[in-house]
């Protein structure tokens, strides 16, 4: 900062070549960084490119000689001569689970976080800390009276159980950044409202509804994103492998030998392409999300 | 209006919490239940194993390594991002880009990068680009080396949540006023002893809330063992989020998974519960 301002016209030379040097020092650590950064994306993208011929591993970190998207078209469709599985009825898979689990979660959150912003019940404060425990929770604490539940219910090895199982642990994360939001609407807003003479329900949905866009948009996309990357509740709750999501297809597809690297980073990719797509589009909103769970408001 | 949630939870967390915590005071240590009490029979055998003593020194090696990797970088990543230059976001973009894919494809991705080849086939991955560099010396088996084990994990799992305590610093540091930099460089202060007598004592909430944060991930930390790793050569990299799924879902030793579970459970409470009951309190004093 100090040696940045030091270097504007008009200050003294030896000032001004020593903020020189250190600008190249950082901006030196700043590439360096950058690579580290980019290598296993570099990697993951390079090898898929890649036709098996290709993939020697003394070529690893080399380009492509030529674009082929054959990585991916095995990937996604399968080997079935080699008993490989597509990813596409995984991802496919991923995308019914996500996008209901993402809805419903921010929904119930949207209610529970204007309940705890706007009307102050005897015992918010105890309800409150004790919801937003169950996203610190390892989940390992809940899995066996999950699966014995579910499978009581008949919801065991289905994309509803799984689907139920997201909203109901997704509901401390969407909650807080709810409240959070809420909590910066003037409580007048709210007092107008009563004496329009609406009550918990009217003020929700015609005061609160209208004003929560973005705070939605911030719960969806941190909602959409921990689901789909999630790997622990669907391995648990899904055994049949025409139901599982995409990542626990993906760790199935790299954990057999037969298949090739070139097969397993074209598959990697296909499983990060989504939610990367999504945080290179709305990263504005992944970061409040990511500020959020740190209770940080 | 949110009863539905706040029964869901009751049930989901709590009920199931307490169910789970039940589950390992029996002898249910088979495919169908057995709920014939055990009294704490799970937990005392757990400590006698052999497994379980590795898994703890190896979260204890993990969570060093990891939250010393996140808070070095993510600090000095913050640090060389403050000056506002036109790069800026494209850095800060990349940096946290990582955060947004899944531990699973991480696993995979570094699983390959940090192959250890064989004398077959010669090096691969991290090993190949330090033999061009003539760094070979520092080639390694990494995760196949029983020594090195789980360190290999926290490199991937750095690579992944570094770029957080990056962000959380970077706000940090741009809400600390321009004029206590000025008045600190007035009275004679370098760069160097800015940052060591200014900001960094300054920043200590973040730190705090980033050690808490990063610490209770890498006590639940198991995706990125699975997709990398699994156990290891001799439990070299297992960690007790793994020994839990492995005993209880493959095993059906049910009653000493839910006692893992219950162990991990208690020590991510002990590190997050002062936290929570602190932040939502000075919160509603705001």
């Amino acid at each position: 900062m100090i040696a940045h301002r030091a270097a504007r016209p008009g200050t003294a030379g030896q000032g001004r070549g020593s903020s020189q040097a250190a600008r190249i020092l950082v901006g030196a650590a700043l590439v360096l960084a950058a690579a580290f950064y980019l290598l296993p994306f570099y990697v993951m993208v390079v090898t898929s490119m890649k036709s098996f011929a290709e993939v020697s591993l003394a070529r690893m970190w080399a380009l492509p000689s030529g674009l082929s998207f054959a990585s991916f078209a095995q990937a996604w469709q399968g080997n079935p001569a080699h008993g490989q599985r597509g990813l596409d009825a995984n991802f496919l898979n991923s995308v019914k689970l996500t996008v209901p689990a993402t809805v419903l979660s921010a929904w119930l959150g949207s209610m529970n976080g204007y309940v705890l912003a706007k009307w102050r019940f005897r015992g918010a404060d105890i309800v409150f800390p004790a919801i937003l425990f169950g996203m610190f929770i390892p989940y390992q604490s809940v899995l066996i009276p999950l699966v014995q539940t579910l499978q009581r219910i008949g919801l065991y090895g289905t994309l509803q159980g799984l689907i139920l199982v997201h909203v109901v642990y997704g509901i401390p994360i969407t909650t807080l950044i709810f409240r959070n939001y809420y909590a910066t609407v003037p409580n007048e807003l709210v007092e107008a409202g009563t004496m329009d003479g609406a009550g918990l329900w009217g003020i929700y949905q015609r005061i609160m509804i209208p004003l929560s866009p973005p705070a939605f948009v911030v719960a969806a996309i941190w909602q959409f994103t921990s689901i789909w990357n999630d790997f622990l509740f669907g391995v648990t709750v899904t055994s049949q492998p025409d139901v599982q999501p995409i990542t626990v297809a993906l760790n199935n597809l790299a954990g057999s030998f037969v298949v090739e690297w070139n097969v397993q980073m074209g598959g990697a990719l296909l499983a990060a392409l989504p939610t990367l797509l999504v945080y290179v589009l709305l990263g504005r909103y992944f970061m409040r999300g990511l500020m959020a769970g740190s209770l940080k408001g | 209006m949110m009863l539905p949630s706040v029964a869901a939870i009751a049930v989901f967390v709590y009920g199931f919490v307490g169910w789970t915590g039940y589950v390992s005071l029996t002898r249910w240590n088979d495919v169908l239940p057995d709920y014939t009490w055990a009294g704490l029979r799970a937990y005392r055998d757990l400590f006698d194993a052999v497994r379980f003593r590795i898994d703890i020194v190896n979260t204890v090696k993990f969570t060093l390594a990891f939250l010393t990797g996140c808070l070095g970088l993510g600090f000095s990543l913050a640090v060389l991002l403050d000056r506002r230059t036109k790069v800026e976001p494209v850095f800060r973009t990349l940096f946290l880009a990582p955060l947004a894919i899944s531990f699973i494809v991480t696993g995979v991705v570094w699983r390959w990068l940090l192959n250890p080849g064989s004398a077959q086939l010669g090096s691969v991955g991290i090993n190949l680009l330090l033999d061009r560099a003539h760094l070979g010396f520092l080639k390694t088996g990494w995760y196949t080396d029983p020594r090195i084990g789980i360190l290999a994990v926290a490199l991937a799992a750095i690579w992944q949540l570094s770029g957080y305590t990056m962000a959380l610093y970077l706000a940090g540091l741009r809400s600390i006023p321009d004029e206590l930099r000025e008045a600190a460089h007035v009275d004679g202060a370098g760069d160097w002893q800015l940052h060591r007598y200014v900001l960094i004592p300054l920043l200590q909430p973040i730190t705090l809330s980033a050690v808490i944060i990063l610490g209770h991930i890498s006590l639940k930390i198991f995706d990125l063992v699975v997709a990398m790793t699994g156990p290891g050569p001799g439990f070299s990299s297992d960690v007790p989020a793994f020994f839990m799924f492995d005993t209880t879902f493959r095993g059906n030793h049910f009653a000493q998974g839910a006692a893992i579970a219950e162990i991990l459970l208690v020590l991510v409470a002990l590190l997050t519960v002062p936290y929570l009951v602190y932040s939502t309190r000075t919160e509603v004093e705001r």
